[in-house]
């Protein structure tokens, strides 16, 4: 990055928009440190569950209830979660979220109570960032974080971006930072995804960190072809081929046998959805409760219940995908030290095992992986203070600092070559040894391209980054998705079609000019150790 | 894809510039914003939300621009509906009364569909529901 524009400093830097992030700083905020935010785009709009509508994981601290939620989740999570986590995300949320009551208009729950799990997105991020001002928090909108600064001694010092909106570079010095920058969906125009390209897994990887699960990077969203919605309208449609032919398609609730035969059927000519079905109060309602998902159907045409349009499956990569970076302890610190990560960009395994978890559960994770981030954040800050006057070396590479001669890039084909390998049906539904090896092989050749002849300044390091983050995470997701020589839970291998026993562990990956994976062997113990006592 | 901003409408606070997530407006001299970079829009139609005077209009497809008659718009009634609709435009509560029944529909929905197979499929193993596909 040339030149260093605008400083600051701060107890405590979160990078990211979103809840995980805007949680994160209320908590920090909370314990006294003095935060400062950074957000690539505007916190309210920014990332996924602003134009979405998430329910948290919601269950009462009644006797037993609680230890059977966790125990329904934990058969569910193909022994990859963490019971103590789960517990923890439900009683964290339960309490947190009445919080917001002055920032967020919380409604009936249609039994005479109040309905605090559901909350809509626009108004939800737009409570968080009124609540995160509210705190103390310095918000600091269109932002991007480009790379962080390390001591010499390896903890993190802070991070360096580009202010979009006033075109000047920023370096902004910390005691701790927080990446709460989403996962990635390869820019699969997924709603309200085009901001989660990765960024904090490539910054933090360039720092010393270690990622997880990236092999559960499989899921997708069924929305109108055309255009990427919320899915409440679609679980109940029928599906047909171009000529009328109805399509047999097993339900949302069958999982992956629903997403392979529609992929399936994709692959061979358009799909087209016919919601006559779907529930007739939904229909009635719809607008009062999603008005986003309506909107672009009447601006096309369609009647949205009656007529029937082309679908297809949006990817979700790490959204709904499981992976993100390694935690190695309860505040969410990640493999750096003073370097923590919530929502997304850490890995959900904790929670969610090798599924999805679905959004309840997600959110439920962004909301506490966010708070327990901030207060390690704090913390950090008290303990070890700024550090501001020491020496900091930026340490971001692909994008930023070629290793070679720097010449043009076709970035547009090179992103189209990442979401052919990253998020095309058939590579990531039905994956085999022989289309992962070839993935791989193609990978690495555009990453080597990146980083030996990528230079950007000004603006264009924004994009040159965000390239730079997609294609190093689809290396790290093929490289895992290789590793794992079975079918696990979202992670579904052609050639390896049954569950491995001797597999029953997590999957750390890693590694820029080398990708590289190992089991994380020893979270692989405490289930069996208490299954056996 | 963002389409068309109403200058006679736009009151140059520059609300979508900075609501936009993806940047793709910028601020110029004369006070009506831009659409600079329509290349980053995401369609997610943040910016008619954010916009206190309805001066902005979000074309349905977020893959092709397409061409939009402003005239014909502001009948069609589209303008500023979707900030209606979120009752963004007045400060009257209930515009959430609605909103716990997302869970539900979603899963009535999805139990529309699991019956509907069941029926088609009497003679097969049950529905397999171990990776039950949560929404």
């Amino acid at each position: 990055m040339a030149g260093s524009g605008v400083t600051a400093e701060a107890d405590v830097l979160i990078i990211g928009g979103g809840m995980a992030a805007t949680w994160a700083a209320i908590s920090a905020a909370r314990e006294g440190a003095e935060v400062l935010l950074v957000d690539k785009g505007f916190v309210g709009t920014s990332g996924v569950t602003a134009t979405g509508g998430p329910n948290h994981w919601w269950v009462a601290p009644e006797p037993g209830l609680r230890d059977a939620a966790v125990e329904a989740r934990y058969a569910r999570s193909y022994g990859l979660a963490d019971r103590e986590w789960m517990a923890r995300i439900i009683d964290t949320t339960w309490r947190t979220l009445p919080e917001l009551a002055g920032y967020y208009p919380f409604d009936t729950d249609g039994r005479g109570g109040i309905y605090y799990s559901g909350l809509r997105g626009p108004e939800y991020l737009r409570a968080l960032r009124r609540y995160a001002l509210a705190t103390g928090v310095d918000i600091r909108d269109h932002h991007p974080a480009l790379e962080l600064l390390l001591h010499p001694d390896g903890s993190v010092a802070g991070a360096a971006g580009y202010a979009r909106l006033t075109r000047t570079n920023w370096s902004i010095r910390a005691a701790s930072v927080v990446l709460a920058t989403g996962g990635c969906a390869f820019r699969s125009g997924l709603i309200g995804s085009d901001t989660n390209t990765g960024d904090g897994y490539l910054m933090a990887t360039e720092a010393g960190a270690v990622l997880s699960g990236m092999e559960f990077s499989t899921a997708y969203s069924l929305s109108p072809a055309w255009n990427s919605t919320r899915t409440l309208p679609y679980p109940s449609a029928r599906f047909f081929d171009a000529d009328g032919n109805e399509i047999d398609v097993p339900p949302p609730l069958s999982g992956a046998a629903h997403n392979r035969a529609l992929a399936s059927a994709m692959l061979a000519g358009p799909v087209l959805a016919d919601l006559g079905d779907a529930p007739a109060l939904l229909k009635q309602i719809l607008p009062r409760i999603q008005p986003a998902s309506p909107t672009p159907f009447k601006r096309k045409g369609i009647d949205l219940f009656a007529d029937r349009f082309e679908v297809k499956l949006y990817g979700e990569g790490t959204i709904r995908g499981t992976g993100g970076l390694r935690i190695i302890d309860e505040d969410c610190q990640t493999d750096v030290p003073g370097l923590f990560a919530a929502g997304d960009a850490a890995t959900r395994e904790l929670i969610a095992g090798a599924t999805s978890g679905g959004g309840a559960q997600n959110s439920a994770w962004a909301l506490t992986s966010g708070l327990a981030a901030g207060v390690g954040a704090a913390a950090t800050a008290r303990h070890r203070g700024r550090r501001a006057d020491g020496p900091a070396r930026p340490v971001g590479g692909a994008g930023l600092r070629p290793t070679s001669l720097v010449r043009p890039i076709d970035e547009r084909a090179l992103v189209k070559e990442v979401q052919d390998q990253a998020i095309a049906y058939d590579k990531v539904l039905w994956r085999s040894d022989a289309a992962l090896t070839a993935s791989q092989t193609l990978l690495d050749q555009l990453w080597r391209e990146i980083a030996a002849h990528r230079q950007a300044d000004g603006l264009d390091q924004v994009g040159a980054r965000e390239v730079a983050a997609m294609t190093a995470t689809a290396r790290w997701c093929t490289a895992a998705a290789l590793a794992r020589t079975e079918s696990r839970g979202m992670h579904l291998r052609d050639d390896f079609p049954d569950l491995d026993p001797a597999q029953e562990h997590r999957l750390l990956v890693g590694g820029l000019d080398r990708v590289w994976t190992r089991p994380d062997i020893a979270v692989d113990t405490r289930p069996r150790m208490e299954a056996v006592a | 894809m963002i389409a068309h901003v109403f200058a006679d409408r736009c009151t140059g606070c520059n609300d979508c510039v900075s609501a936009c997530p993806t940047h793709v407006f910028d601020p110029t001299p004369g006070g009506v914003p831009v659409i600079a970079r329509l290349d980053q829009c995401q369609t997610c139609f943040m910016c008619e939300l954010y916009c206190p005077a309805d001066a902005l209009y979000v074309a349905p497809d977020q893959r092709t621009p397409e061409p939009v008659d402003p005239e014909a718009l502001l009948t069609s009634g589209q303008v500023g509906k979707l900030r209606h609709d979120y009752g963004w435009d007045r400060d009257a509560p209930g515009q959430l009364a609605e909103f716990w029944r997302l869970g539900p529909l979603l899963h009535e929905g999805a139990e529309i569909a699991a019956r509907r197979h069941a029926a088609r499929h009497r003679d097969d193993a049950p529905l397999d529901r171990s990776s039950e596909h949560e929404i």
